[in-house]
């Protein structure tokens, strides 16, 4: 039995080891065992991978593994729950770049036919744009550089579409001739690392979730492609299970906004302004009124957006859970699926704060009994509950959101009146039922639960 | 005949991803995104050869930078995704870390 062989047979044992491990992350109970097998499966692929024939040296590999193991180990353990989405991110665009890296080196191994050398552009277009995007992802989120809303100019399309047929155009060329001294394949990788800013610059902060689960995928077609280029089976299974999973919750999250993927990507929605104001009378609540209404209440719902996440927010938000609890009333969490800045965002941090996910609702599950909560506690988020999506006129028209205007009473925590990321006034906070705790919310929480003790 | 037979793979697999996460509930899809996107970093597997082949000192060096970075993928994207799930509690058992 060759070692060709034997490196095969172990790309089949690691692709069933994804596909049960991406089975078990389905179920809360089973998730973690789930990404232990799904690890041991990547083990199992990266020592086939080593046994490759025609590597001469492991000096390089070893080092890259070390240095790569030693970055990736730190990033995992440091950084904070909150920052959470700016890691994913990060993580995505290394993968990105990883896979252009593969395809570029792959032109160096000999004669290359014309289908490989597509292949490759491929990997060098996805990977580059993974990589950029992701980048630029990463500075919206922690608003390092660029604010996070959505940067459009006059001419955007004119420009990427040229920059579109400029980068087929050098692909063509380079198709050619394919040799890695072309200066054809330069200009093809400058041009995909550029399309990757213009991509992500005109989205908008809240549309995030949609970006990050994008570029996920991207992440994984990327490698798929890089797998077509050096015909390894692995990465092109990997790589389109990855995919899918990907699209899967770009999808989801396109729904959640009830917009389409297009609309996501190229209208720049935060720049929309409404024009109509609305009338009304914000009526503002003390932290001890506050505590009067909730101590009397029976059925407690919190509502956590990204400002629950800003503010650091999801401990005391637990800890004013628990005490409700033990004051006799039925405290539940809702939660959007596009609250906050990355698919499951406010989940990740309720569990960090140890609420356990049996009261975690999704909306789906709150609306038909959200008229049965006495306090809707709206923590830092507002697109998500703006009751102006029902309103045909409304740039938000038909987003689904959670109706807790339809509770009995309100409170919204914010800091001041401004709008959303998607710049569209909430009647909520003009509500008969609506009562505002103006201030940080961590704050404003810790005031109530002294009011407690 | 290679190529029908990579396509072949690509095809099924990708029917494969869409059954397997269509039922993923939304409580897990941080870590369902950040679990997918460490297997991403299979690409790693690809690397080694552009690496170690020593074909020329370019290829070498791209090899290189794609097993760093393709590292730092999978490392932190396992390891973080466990950081994450270890925190998922049920109500019944909240207390032990299993």
């Amino acid at each position: 039995m060759s070692i060709h062989l034997i490196a095969n047979l172990s790309y089949i044992v690691a692709a069933i080891l994804f596909i049960f491990g991406l089975k078990m992350l389905g179920h809360p109970n089973t998730a973690r065992r789930g990404n232990g097998f799904s690890a041991l499966g990547m083990f199992i692929a990266v020592v086939a991978g080593l046994t490759a024939e025609g590597i001469v040296s492991y000096e390089y590999i070893l080092g890259g593994i070390i240095v790569g193991s030693i970055i990736g180990t730190l990033a995992a353990r440091l950084v904070e729950m909150t920052v959470m989405p700016e890691m994913v991110a990060l993580f995505n665009g290394s993968g990105g770049i990883a896979s252009l890296l593969v395809g570029w080196g792959t032109l160096y191994s000999g004669d290359i036919g014309t289908f490989t050398a597509i292949t490759v552009l491929l990997a060098i277009l996805i990977g580059g744009i993974t990589f950029t995007g992701s980048l630029i992802a990463y500075c919206k989120l922690s608003e390092t550089f660029i604010k996070s809303g959505a940067l459009v100019f006059t001419g955007q399309r004119v420009v990427n579409s040229l920059l579109l047929m400029g980068m087929i155009a050098s692909a063509v060329m380079f198709c050619m001739d394919p040799s890695p001294d072309s200066q054809w394949l330069y200009v093809v990788v400058g041009l995909a690392l550029v399309l990757g800013i213009m991509a992500v610059i005109p989205i908008g902060g809240a549309d995030m979730p949609v970006v990050i689960s994008l570029l996920n995928s991207y992440s994984g077609i990327a490698a798929c492609a890089a797998g077509f280029a050096i015909n390894n089976n692995i990465l092109i299974v990997a790589g389109s299970l990855v995919g899918a999973a990907g699209i899967i919750l770009t999808n989801i999250m396109c729904k959640a906004m009830n917009r389409s993927l297009a609309n996501v990507l190229f209208s720049g929605f935060g720049a929309v302004k409404q024009s109509k104001a609305i009338e009304g009378e914000v009526r503002p609540i003390s932290v001890e009124d506050a505590y009067y209404v909730l101590e009397a209440a029976s059925n407690v719902c919190f509502v956590p957006g990204y400002g629950m996440a800003a503010a650091q927010a999801q401990h005391v938000v637990k800890e004013l859970g628990q005490i409700l609890e033990a004051n006799g009333a039925e405290v539940s969490y809702a939660i959007h699926p596009v609250a906050g800045r990355m698919p499951g965002h406010m989940n990740v941090l309720l569990a960090e704060a140890d609420v356990p996910y049996e009261q975690l609702v999704e909306m789906d599950d709150i609306n038909p009994r959200i008229e049965n909560v006495d306090v809707a506690i709206v923590i830092g988020a507002n697109d998500v509950v703006n009751p102006s999506s029902r309103e045909e006129d409304s740039p938000m028209y038909g987003m689904p959101i959670i109706n807790v205007d339809k509770a009995k009473t309100v409170f919204v925590l914010k800091r001041s009146m401004a709008s959303g990321f998607a710049g569209v006034d909430n009647p909520l906070f003009f509500g008969e039922n609506t009562r505002m705790l103006f201030g940080d919310a961590k704050e404003s929480i810790s005031g109530v639960i002294s009011q407690f003790n | 005949m290679e190529v029908v037979f990579l396509t072949f793979i690509l095809v099924l697999s990708v029917f494969l991803g869409f059954e397997l996460i269509s039922k993923v509930p939304a409580t897990l899809h941080t870590p369902l995104m950040s679990g997918a996107n460490a297997i991403s970093g299979i690409t790693l597997a690809g690397a080694f050869l552009s690496a170690g082949a020593m074909n020329s000192q370019m290829a070498t060096l791209l090899g290189t930078f794609a097993v760093t970075f393709a590292t730092i993928n999978v490392v932190g994207g396992y390891l973080v995704t466990d950081r994450m799930l270890s925190m998922f509690k049920s109500k019944s058992k909240s207390g032990d870390s299993k």
